[in-house]
């Protein structure tokens, strides 16, 4: 038992030193909902707008302008409003802390 | 004790994660930990990929697949249309072995042994596993069909349902009518895989034949009572473009088919002999789900809990994509199967750090569909988890189809495409 507790120590500690990802919790898993047509990690391959990296207001009020139909879409319109205002806004702070 | 055997006692949910030793362990909990999964589809890759995402690369993760490529259903009917190539849709596994860490085996799964938490492969040998996750997507009853059990019948009258060598050669079958042929689509009883699958690709066919063989006819047989998707938008597409060359039968439940004559039977009408006949059989589970006893609704599919896909009939097994039984107003779809391959793998990792699963999935399905080579319509929603009913649930208000077909929405379509084969695969 002393070795594993020393082992979880060492776990522990590599995964401080080698900067462990963000922790899975359930607002990373819904934006990983988004991936299919914005990219793994809000990194879209050409066609598709990134959302990593970008500012968290703007995205707010782009997601926002969908829901309201202020902005027009053909599809995000529809996906937005599955979505309460504070889940948008907790998507919108997640992409913006991604790197670009 | 030695890592190895501690890995394996964590697998199991020991008393050593009971007491909490865990809780400082963060994302490194799981580590070493053995994931297998089985089918290198939209849900399986994604899941092989995430499960590696979401540990940090702590957890072993094993992907058997016996085809050398994954190969898009999705696009797969503009191949049969002409515009693309099946080489246009095709991904290798490379970036999952390079870029993420999953071990690749091209081999099949021959049997499960859930006790003793081992798979058996079809090519020999045994891989032990902490959880197991099996997205083997459908496969076809053809006992309903007797006629399709004769030598080459199947080779003959296709489904072109599972992208690959079959739509290659119903393309073939297609250019070898002569013009003023017909070719007839059979449709089975919902549910099936891809629900607006079989009406977008008697529109590809007719976009072909209104170009190369304009006297051709394109009849749909369809077991249903109706289209089952996007209706009004295919019966304008029909209509717009392919005025008097599609014609649209509901209430026609093939029973048998005569390849030799491309025939088909029906249960209550007239046989129908085709120039070409593209029969899509009546779909189960993937077989490896059905002969493991997980496929529990109707021994058709495979009920899971949405919280974690754990199957309702198994510890430790997971099963996603098109073989689980469908929430209501869930389609069995690849965009879906991906979806459910993140929340699949979000909840494994999590159980395998001795943590509880997230509480609110919530995901949504996008499913486009051509109607010309150029214009396309999708239908989208969104899907929202309910403790109450322990299922997933469309969200009041949301989703929808489009206004109108256009250039725009097919300009998204390949861009959803090259997205969602790079979530999967890059």
């Amino acid at each position: 038992m002393i070795k594993t507790m020393k082992w979880l120590a060492v776990g522990a500690l590599s995964a401080a030193a080698f900067g462990a990802q963000a922790e899975v919790n359930q607002v990373r898993v819904w934006a990983a909902a988004c991936a299919n047509c914005h990219g793994t990690m809000g990194k879209a391959e050409t066609g598709n707008e990134s959302l990593a990296g970008k500012d968290k207001d703007e995205l707010i009020q782009k997601m926002m302008d969908f829901k309201t139909g202020r902005k027009p879409a053909t599809i995000m319109h529809q996906l937005t409003k599955g979505y309460s205002d504070e889940q948008l806004q907790q998507l919108a702070a997640y992409f913006a802390s991604l790197k670009k | 004790m030695q890592r190895r055997q501690f890995v394996q006692t964590l697998g199991a949910g020991s008393a050593v994660a009971g007491l909490g030793l865990l809780g400082g362990c963060a994302a490194g909990g799981a580590s070493g930990a053995k994931v297998i999964v089985v089918g290198g589809g939209y849900g399986g890759a994604t899941a092989a990929k995430y499960v590696r995402l979401f540990s940090d690369y702590g957890i072993n993760v094993t992907l058997i697949e016996p085809n050398p490529a994954f190969v898009s259903c999705p696009i797969s009917n503009l191949v049969i249309q002409g515009s693309k190539t099946i080489a246009d849709i095709t991904t290798p596994y490379d970036n999952l072995e390079k870029r993420h860490g999953v071990k690749v085996v091209r081999d099949m799964v021959a049997s499960i042994d859930a006790e003793k938490r081992m798979v058996k492969l079809a090519g020999g040998g045994e891989l032990p596993y902490d959880r197991l996750i099996l997205s083997p997507g459908i496969d076809f009853m053809w006992d309903t069909l007797p006629g399709m059990a004769k030598p080459g019948a199947q080779d003959k009258v296709l489904h072109a349902w599972k992208a690959g060598a079959q739509t290659v050669a119903l393309r073939k079958q297609l250019e070898a009518m002569p013009d003023g042929g017909v070719y007839a689509l059979s449709i089975p009883l919902a549910p099936y895989r891809c629900p607006p699958g079989p009406y977008e690709r008697a529109c590809m066919v007719a976009n072909y034949f209104k170009k190369a063989k304009p006297k051709s006819k394109v009849v749909i047989f369809d077991a249903n009572d109706d289209i089952q998707s996007k209706k009004g938008l295919f019966m304008k597409a029909w209509k717009d473009h392919y005025d008097g060359m599609i014609e649209y039968r509901p209430k026609h439940k093939v029973v048998d088919v005569d390849a030799a004559t491309n025939t088909l039977k029906f249960e209550f009408n007239d046989d129908f002999k085709a120039g070409v006949a593209n029969v899509v059989p009546s779909m189960r589970a993937g077989a490896i789900a059905v002969t493991a006893g997980l496929a529990t609704a109707n021994n058709r599919w495979c009920e899971v809990d949405f919280l974690t896909f754990e199957s309702k009939a198994r510890k430790n097994i997971h099963v996603l994509g098109d073989s689980i039984q469908i929430a209501p107003g869930m389609p069995k779809s690849g965009h879906m199967a991906n979806q459910h391959g993140k929340t699949c793998a979000a909840a494994v990792v999590a159980l395998l750090e001795g943590k509880e699963p997230l509480s609110l999935p919530i995901y949504a399905n996008t499913c486009y569909s051509f109607v010309t080579d150029e214009d396309v319509v999708h239908v989208a929603s969104v899907h929202r988890y309910d403790a109450e009913k322990k299922t997933m649930l469309t969200v009041p208000g949301s989703g929808g189809v489009s206004v109108a077909a256009s250039e725009l929405e097919g300009r998204y379509a390949h861009a959803w495409a090259r997205n969602i084969w790079a979530d999967t695969l890059a």
